[in-house]
């Protein structure tokens, strides 16, 4: 059979024709058979004919209830369709969102809604409507994670956690429009927290109707923000088309806003920046070089979120030893770590627990309070690391184990500090990476000696970090009990002086360093690059980022290339 | 042959018992807390959640409860999604799975014994040479340098082209579907060729080839009734195990390619310990791969007399 | 004496002398295992595989006392480096910190944008003039040089005070060209077109405290500031921690091997016996055990692989080999014995054997002289053919997380990071995944030529 003949040949070439022939076929078949989970068309990443725009999500929102969603992808989506009692502007300043006007006293608040707040079936939005999520929250039965932040309310830890009765919440409405509020505590920045999307209303005979499965599908959720969600494939695509009702419709310059990619792979992404196909895309360290390569117009931000590392203070761990803790404290280079190992530009070397953009009384926080000057001292650190060994009465230290999560930028973060307290004391770090809800075990029960912790801000006011270590925070996963700090803690929380508490976040900060309680890693940077067709998306630290809702096209015969625009939004 | 399907039916259904107790074991092994968030969460929410998924209960009244709920197809709500059935999960999500595999599976076949038969034709020839050296690197590349290669080659054909001709990543049109069933399908596709060449050759020496060439026949006939006909049995027969490979293989291929499957799910709810996703996945792929072989059994014994089932 | 007269002589009756030349054979008398090998050394595809091992082996086990550079070392001066780059660096004095003075370069009036001191791998000191109508500064660097209209580049600062005129980059400085780009930002933030710019040549350099405290010379006392030493010698270049790939390949391959090879002969001997067990004994004990290796057998093996993974769990500090090769085995073992089952079953049936029994022998010497060097061909092929699979499945899992723990490196987890920068760094992928698809493709070349070699009933044609 050495000498094929032709005939075999052709008809080798006509079975393969048939076969790619075949295959189409059942491609088609197939689409078809799937259709339930494939959407529409997919558009360019700027369709000027849709006056739309698309984007990729991170994941799946797991859902869109905002009475218990927890994760930042429900929250981008929510920013999008919803809107509370106030709202954060391009500039991060609060403004009116629902509620016309706001009154806020040391015991309570008063809002005045506008009678023009619609929901997308075209009812009114009232203070009922907000009196209603706001005691959904807080019911047991609903269990949500982010009931404590309604805690400034009146009695509201008492009815999620003691069983209290539901009338009791210092919440009512006054009329359809009024809505008055009495607060546990005075309390300094409960207007920060109204934008976030636990705050938001539900609309109570909607909420029945859909038997438990309010949020779970784009009909089974009502809508007063700027969009209304009108496809939700999941896993596969969210689209989301101006709301017609929503009141403040003529500032809103999109007509769709299509998430049609729901990926977390970061090379998917750039490629599909890259082909045109997403308007916007984060990039990583490993991203970054080809953006540069292909001349991208990159743009930062930092995102408030602080990394740092955290010791074990619970008995019998050796890291309740100061001066170990001191140790490794002197021997630690944050600059090191940010330049050399993450290299992405906006990330900054940590210092403190406060991020650097933290606003203090009158100008920035590390302005009016600096942080403890930290230099490297190898040799003060093996000073202190022997005098830890004598304490602690031990020949030589065994290995400490280090907990990690499996994200790439926490590897890289581990094995670099592995290798520095490997290098410059000898200490043995013994790497402990867990998934996700693992390595949250493994901090709740205290399994670890240092863990690398991280946090985002949960509303603008530096409290949300100063807490952290209070001896009563669930957060404070070493469990660093220090009656100073928490003096400190409960004057900043009770206070309604800023210069006050500015005073109490400065000495938090103080006590933090000078008592190794957190060695600062960085400050988290994005660094992402933006279709330049679009304009007007806005990052913000704290509820939807990033923020498309105000975003609009640029126009269509100004004919812009990737590279060409100069203008930085942020 | 309906008491053989009936006993295979039954053999399946305690297999699927089997498959579900050891995702049970397994699963309420796992250390961690499906309950736990990175803002940590107090006692008392964490009582209600607890007391939602049934957690609460003695460990063996779980199992009744999942067992039963499980017979009457039902797998619970999902821990991350919590609005969400993991049985609307599955049906949303398994077709995309399934579309992939059978578009690769098919890929697979077609390619694998297209090639085979063309490298025999030319057996130790130029075709064949370079045929078999492409096989070989199709067996030894690790799938997901496939991937990454195949969406890299489809962002140089668009820049190439000037127009998105082929998406990058997604789901929704049949241009979705053709590079990552031909990504899925490439191993097996260069297994299947091997297999089909190898069968080629010895299916030429056999007697009947003989006696047909002997008789006269025109080579076509020979070629396409007789050579082509039985040298593609052998590849079939290991059609049933490839289906099963790839159907849950596709998680890199999915992830790669930001596309909508069951693996996906399956992989990103591991991360989550979303015990009831987990336990559903796992119980239904079991399942569906155990009726499939019993499927394929069934069709052999239609297709090859030789295999009669009995 | 005639021809009848025969009469029979004492020495008649003498026993013939054995002439071992009749019953000789002409050729060497061959033994399976020599037939065996004969027909593998025929077999140059095979053989060329099989040196490929060796030499695997030889790379794994040895490797690391030849080259023995440490693979957990972080070399953070040459991070993510490609073989065969420039090592050359220049000893300086120690490095003050920078406190905004312009330090020993004359300030350039002509100049807006200027170095205040050479500029090196340590850092980049900037400063510059007041710009017209600059409320704020934001500072871009760039691989490209300026282009009026084209991306600047990676933006490092930002600042909205006008008096804040000066930077120190510090970010991955590698020995190359950069430029700077300053853009001078209006009173809302925003960029104007007040652009200067400046091409910065970036020297490598190290502290001579540096270079001591890194081995690169042996003492203070041998160099001067000004002398060329010669960074460490990467032949495959580094890691995105500046760790020698070299090294980390051959620890990696430790970890690999050890699957691909252990897990194979754990599961296939368990398999053996297993198998062996139920063909034996035959009846009830045979179908018991088989229908149990029919449930094993049932269970989705990609998704139990992963759920068993996290249901063992790893320790701190552990690598996540021991579960890995467990779960393997758990779920691996139920094919080898299935086949060897049908191998006894099939043997238990041949003639030798009913001849053997009635020539008086017993169990034990059936099984140790018939069935197993009988079964042993099927047994070492099933081996060779499992290894690739389980390098693979220690590849995949590596490729979606669930790998082996860090800092152990293993050829999945090594593709899995490299495969990131595969477009920038090309050699952190392409090493360990030539090395995964060399083993996997020497193991199922040496498979298939053992399987033609040892066992003539699967002998294929080709």
């Amino acid at each position: 059979m050495s000498n094929p003949n032709s005939a075999s040949i052709s008809q080798l070439v006509w079975l393969g024709l048939g076969a790619v022939g075949a295959f189409f076929l059942l491609m088609l078949v197939l689409n078809w058979a799937s259709a339930s989970t494939s959407g529409e068309q997919s558009l360019g990443s700027v369709d000027y004919a849709s006056n739309s725009i698309t984007l990729a999500l991170e994941q799946e929102p797991p859902q869109l209830d905002s009475s218990r969603s927890t994760d930042s992808v429900s929250g981008i989506i929510l920013g999008h369709v919803m809107e509370g009692l106030l709202r954060v502007d391009g500039n991060n300043k609060l403004v009116p969102g629902v509620a016309e006007r706001w009154e806020i006293t040391s015991t309570g608040a008063k809002f005045w809604l506008r009678d023009n707040a619609r929901w997308s079936d075209g009812s009114q939005v009232t203070a009922h409507d907000f009196i209603f999520a706001w005691q959904t929250v807080i019911n047991p039965v609903t269990a949500s994670q982010y009931a404590f932040f309604l805690y400034p309310l009146k009695n509201a830890e008492a009815i999620n956690s003691r069983g209290m009765a539901m009338d009791q919440l210092g919440a009512r409405a006054l009329d359809d429009l009024t809505i008055e509020l009495e607060f546990e505590n005075p309390i300094s920045y409960f207007d920060k927290l109204l934008a976030f999307s636990t705050y938001f209303p539900i609309k109570e005979s909607f909420f029945n109707s859909t038997r438990g499965r309010y949020g779970s599908d784009a009909d089974t959720m009502l809508y007063n923000g700027p969009f209304v969600i009108t496809q939700w494939v999941h896993s596969a695509q969210l689209r989301a088309k101006k709301n017609p009702h929503y009141w403040d419709k003529d500032s809103i310059g999109l007509d769709a806003i299509n998430w049609s990619y729901i990926t977390a792979d970061t090379t998917a992404k750039l490629n599909l920046f890259k082909d045109n196909r997403i308007a916007m895309v984060q990039l990583d360290a490993e991203t970054l070089e080809s953006a540069l390569y292909n001349k991208w117009n990159i743009k930062q931000f930092a995102d408030g979120t602080i990394f740092y590392i955290e010791f074990n203070h619970r008995d019998g761990r050796l890291t309740t030893n100061y001066h170990l803790r001191r140790a490794m404290q002197l021997v630690s280079n944050s600059s090191e770590l940010v330049y050399k190992v993450i290299k992405l530009p906006g990330n900054l070397p940590g210092m403190s627990l406060f991020p650097s953009w933290q606003m203090g009384e009158n100008k920035l926080f590390q302005l009016e309070y600096p942080t403890p000057e930290h230099r490297v001292d190898i040799d003060e650190a093996k000073r202190h690391l022997e005098i830890a060994r004598q304490e602690l009465g031990l020949s030589s230290f065994p290995p400490l184990v280090m907990l990690s999560s499996d994200s790439p930028t926490a590897r890289k973060q581990s094995e670099y500090y592995q290798n520095v307290f490997k290098r410059t004391l000898g200490l043995e770090i013994k790497i402990d990476q867990q998934i996700f809800k693992q390595r949250l075990a493994k901090m709740l029960a205290g399994e670890f000696d240092v863990v690398m912790g991280g946090w985002g801000p949960d509303y603008e006011d530096p409290l949300t970090f100063a807490d952290l270590f209070a001896s009563w925070n669930i957060q404070n996963r070493g469990r660093y009990n220090n009656p100073a700090l928490d003096k400190q803690v409960r004057i900043a929380q009770g206070s309604l002086n800023q210069a006050e508490r500015m005073r109490a976040f400065g000495a938090i900060q103080d006590i933090l360093y000078h008592d190794s309680v957190v060695i600062p890693n960085y400050e988290r940077g994005r660094i992402y690059v933006v279709d330049p067709r679009v304009k007007g998306l806005v990052r913000r630290i704290t509820g939807a980022d990033p923020d498309f809702s105000r975003a609009y096209l640029v126009d269509k015969d100004s004919n812009i290339s990737k590279g060409d625009s100069k203008v930085a939004a942020n | 042959m309906r008491a053989y399907l009936l006993k295979r039916i039954v053999q399946g259904i305690i297999t699927v018992w089997f498959i579900a107790s050891a995702t049970f074991v397994a699963m309420h092994n796992v250390p961690g807390d499906p309950l736990m968030d990175e803002k940590a969460t107090t006692e008392e929410i964490r009582k209600n959640l607890m007391q939602k998924y049934g957690l609460d209960k003695s460990l063996f009244e779980q199992y009744i409860i999942y067992l039963k709920n499980m017979s009457q197809g039902d797998f619970g709500i999902s821990f991350t999604q919590q609005n969400r059935q993991v049985n609307d999960i599955i049906r949303e999500h398994f077709p995309v799975s399934a579309a992939l595999g059978i578009l690769a599976i098919t890929f697979a076949a077609f390619g694998g014994i297209l090639w085979g038969a063309l490298t025999a034709l030319y057996r130790n020839r130029l075709p064949d040479i370079v045929i078999m050296f492409l096989v070989i690197l199709g067996v030894s590349v690790p799938s997901f340098v496939f991937a990454a290669l195949g969406q890299l080659s489809i962002v140089s054909v668009n820049n190439l082209v000037g127009f998105s001709l082929i998406p990058v990543a997604g789901w929704g049109t049949i241009w979705h579907m053709l590079v990552p069933s031909m990504v899925l399908g490439m191993s097996t596709m260069a297994y299947l060729t091997r297999l089909m060449r190898s069968s080629m050759l010895e299916v030429v020496n056999t007697d009947y080839i003989r006696t047909a060439k002997s008789k006269g026949l025109p080579a076509t006939q020979i070629f396409l009734q007789h050579q082509l006909r039985n040298a593609v049995l052998p590849v079939i027969t290991v059609l049933g195990p490839a289906i099963a490979a790839i159907t849950t293989g596709g998680f890199v291929v999915e992830m790669v390619f930001a596309i909508p499957g069951l693996g996906r799910y399956f992989v990103e709810a591991v991360q989550q310990l979303d015990y009831t996703v987990i336990m559903g996945t796992t119980v239904f792929y079991g399942a569906f791969l155990v009726f499939m072989v019993i499927i394929v059994d069934v069709i052999y014994g239609f297709i090859d007399p030789r295999v009669r089932v009995g | 004496m005639t021809e009848n007269s025969y009469r029979a002589q004492a020495g008649d009756f003498n026993p013939i002398i054995a002439d071992h030349r009749i019953q000789g054979i002409s050729r060497p008398s061959l033994s399976y295992w020599q037939d065996a090998w004969l027909r593998l050394k025929a077999n140059a595809r095979a053989m060329v595989s099989l040196y490929i091992v060796i030499a695997l082996l030889f790379f794994t086990i040895a490797g690391p006392y030849i080259w023995t550079v440490d693979p957990a070392f972080q070399d953070l001066d040459q991070v993510s480096q490609p073989p065969n780059i420039d090592r050359k660096a220049t000893l300086i004095k120690p490095y003050p910190i920078w406190d905004g003075s312009t330090g020993t370069v004359d300030v350039k009036d002509s100049e807006t944008l200027y170095l205040a001191q050479a500029a090196n791998t340590e850092s980049v000191r900037l400063l510059w003039h007041v710009m017209p109508g600059a409320e704020g500064y934001r500072l871009y660097r760039n691989i490209f040089p300026f282009e009026q209209g084209q991306s600047m580049g990676l933006p490092l600062f930002t600042t909205f005070s006008p008096q804040n005129r000066l930077f120190e980059d510090l970010l991955d400085l590698t020995p190359r060209t950069f430029y700077y780009t300053l853009v001078a930002l209006n009173a809302t933030g925003q960029e104007t077109s007040e652009v200067v710019n400046i091409a910065v040549e970036v020297q490598r350099v190290l502290t001579i405290e540096q270079a001591v405290s890194k081995g690169l010379v042996d003492s203070a006392e041998e160099v001067d500031v000004g002398d060329v030493v010669y960074l460490k010698l990467h032949p495959m270049g580094t890691d995105y921690l500046g760790r020698d790939m070299l090294a980390r390949l051959m620890y990696g391959a430790r970890i690999s091997l050890f699957i691909g090879i252990f897990a194979p002969l754990i599961f296939v001997s368990f398999g053996v016996l297993y198998g062996s067990t139920a063909g034996f004994m035959g009846g009830k004990i045979d179908q018991v055990l088989m229908r149990f290796s029919d449930f094993v057998v049932a269970l989705p093996f990609l998704l139990f692989m992963i759920l068993f993974k996290i249901a063992f769990g790893i320790g701190p500090g552990e690598s996540g080999v021991m579960p890995m090769l467990i779960a393997m085995v758990v779920l691996s073992w139920p094919s080898t014995a299935r086949l060897v089952r049908g191998q006894i079953l099939q043997i238990r049936e041949e003639g030798y054997i009913a001849a053997s029994r009635l020539l008086g022998a017993k169990s034990r010497y059936l099984i140790m002289r018939h069935m197993i060097p009988n079964t042993m061909g099927v047994i070492l092929v099933t081996i060779t053919f499992a290894v690739p699979s389980a390098i693979f499945t220690e590849a995949f899992l590596s490729f979606i997380g669930m790998g082996v723990a860090p800092p152990t490196p293993s050829w999945g987890s090594m593709c899995f990071e490299g495969i990131k920068t595969m477009l920038t760094h090309p050699h952190e992928l392409i090493f360990p995944a030539l090395l995964i698809s060399i083993t996997v493709l020497a193991f199922n070349l040496l498979g298939d030529g053992l399987r033609d070699a040892l066992d003539a009933k699967m002998r294929s044609r080709e």
